[in-house]
């Protein structure tokens, strides 16, 4: 336990690395996995078609490999970015995938009549989609948006894969210099457990504020 | 498929437009795989000579032999992690506090940990304290680990989800405590496990390739080391790429259809459980599944 508190400044600065992974991706994915979903679920058949491969092909794809794929292979391409960026590039991308998947599964839990209401009132598929369905599907998929929140807070530890220096490179490094793994991975994990619980709990009061239980 | 829930059938003039729209937004999809591709042919990453060793036999038993390892460590994950997963759940559900209390502290502690750091520490700590096993079973161990916390959330989930009265009537029959646990709550829970219990299990699977940053010879190992040796990283990790997708769209595939059958038979909806990410498409998906049902 010395040893985590005497090195409390590198835990500090890896957890801060991780916070930032997190809520960059996080905010990127929700964006992109909306997109995705609005796309899934519109009448335009080559958009839906796109958004079911995107999702397909990149939820089926282990992060582990997007994440070496993206840094060591699409530099090939030209497509170069510090390991930071990669990192969250590609968790952007994976955790994408399921905010799509639970947006669509919260735009199909709204009630039929909405949507039917809403054209009726002669609003367009968009509109109807940003103004009516969305609102709604949000609110009820609090809770799910939360497991994909703290299931990224996790994986965002992949990230030490490219030597982004998150939490579990810190711990990784320290564990090289001092030759004392189960301190300083215990003091990791421990650290981990002070950003995945705490979500958990604010994620819960959240869905008590504006949750619509269907 | 969900396009009519959002939009009724179309008359004449919508459908014309919609047309239009599918025309222009198809020729920007396509016009954005003909600059991707244009890129990878700048960059000459089309060139035969950087995909040609991925058709040798040699390369290809390689792979191969990688996809063999991976799946190796994932089916004896699975099944360890299963029975240990049952045992716990079993164990919060005990009427013996000291039971409920331990295994709620293993479940909630080893939820919450990243699978990276459990391998990390399975291969690098435990052969410090005189462990000494070969690679496969440090990644089995942090699987397992992970995994059964996982699975006895699942299982609890579950075995909660059904109805009391299926126990009082067990025990009105004269059913002791195990009996009607085993006899008859757990096999109607299993029914509604199955789709979060199978896409847990994709998610193992996808999660082998961390055995990579302990150089166990898995898919991406042996990925990686064939792109640094033909030079080729981009072509190799497609493929690698390919193969995971197979496999577990393969898998996704069989989930999905035992979920209809199960709806269709026993109509019992599915359960979900917080904190793992596939589990909220799971919930997604038998959502979907219910109407596809034939009748």
């Amino acid at each position: 336990m010395r040893l985590v508190l005497d090195n409390a400044d590198l835990y500090l600065a890896g957890m801060a690395t991780t916070v930032a992974l997190t809520l960059l991706s996080f905010s990127a994915a929700l964006v992109i996995g909306t997109v995705v979903a609005a796309f899934r679920v519109s009448p335009v058949p080559p958009l839906r078609t796109a958004g079911t491969l995107w999702v397909e092909t990149v939820r089926n794809t282990p992060l582990t490999v997007l994440m070496v794929l993206f840094f060591f292979g699409f530099t090939k391409l030209g497509i170069q970015y510090s390991a930071f960026t990669s990192a969250v590039i590609v968790l952007s991308a994976y955790t994408s995938t399921f905010v799509a998947e639970t947006v669509r599964s919260g735009i199909n839990s709204v009630a039929k009549g909405q949507a039917e209401a809403a054209r009726s009132l002669g609003l367009t598929f968009p509109q109807v989609l940003v103004r009516v369905i969305l609102p709604q599907a949000f609110r009820t998929v609090v809770a799910p948006l939360g497991s994909v929140f703290i299931a990224l807070i996790k994986n965002s530890s992949i990230a030490s894969v490219i030597s982004v220096v998150d939490l579990t490179e810190v711990a990784d490094r320290l564990n090289n210099d001092t030759a004392r793994p189960v301190a300083v991975f215990l003091g990791a994990g421990m650290a981990y457990l002070l950003l995945t619980l705490p979500s958990g709990f604010l994620v819960g009061v959240l869905e008590r504020r504006v949750a619509i239980k269907r | 498929m969900t396009a009519p829930m959002l939009a009724d059938a179309l008359g004449p003039r919508a459908r014309r437009r919609m047309r239009l729209i599918s025309v222009v937004a198809a020729a920007a999809i396509a016009g954005l795989v003909l600059a991707a591709v244009r890129r990878l042919a700048d960059t000459g990453q089309l060139d035969a000579a950087r995909w040609e060793p991925l058709t040798q036999g040699a390369v290809i038993r390689f792979l191969l032999g990688g996809l063999l390892a991976t799946l190796r460590v994932a089916s004896l994950a699975m099944v360890l992690a299963m029975a240990i997963g049952m045992v716990l759940a079993f164990g919060r559900l005990a009427r013996n506090p000291v039971v409920r209390v331990v295994t709620g502290a293993y479940v909630e502690f080893f939820r919450g940990f990243p699978l990276l750091l459990l391998v990390l520490f399975s291969g690098l700590a435990l052969p410090k304290y005189g462990v000494d096993v070969a690679v496969f079973w440090y990644v089995v161990l942090a699987l397992v680990v992970y995994n059964s916390a996982i699975l006895a959330e699942i299982f609890r989930a579950g075995i909660l989800s059904l109805d009391k009265g299926q126990t009082e009537a067990a025990h009105a029959l004269g059913f002791s405590y195990w009996q009607a646990m085993l006899i008859v709550v757990v096999p109607q829970a299993a029914r509604r496990m199955v789709p979060a219990i199978v896409s847990q299990l994709v998610t193992l699977l996808k999660d082998t390739s961390l055995g990579f940053v302990i150089a166990y010879p898995e898919l991406l190992r042996r990925a990686r080391n064939t792109g640094e040796f033909f030079q080729n990283p981009l072509q190799s990790l497609f493929a690698a790429a390919l193969l995971y997708i197979a496999v577990n769209l393969a898998l996704s595939r069989v989930a999905r259809r035992l979920e209809i059958r199960q709806r269709r038979r026993y109509g019992a909806g599915a359960i979900t459980v917080a904190g793992a990410e596939d589990l909220t498409v799971t919930a997604v998906q038998s959502e979907e599944a219910a109407p596809e049902g034939p009748g």
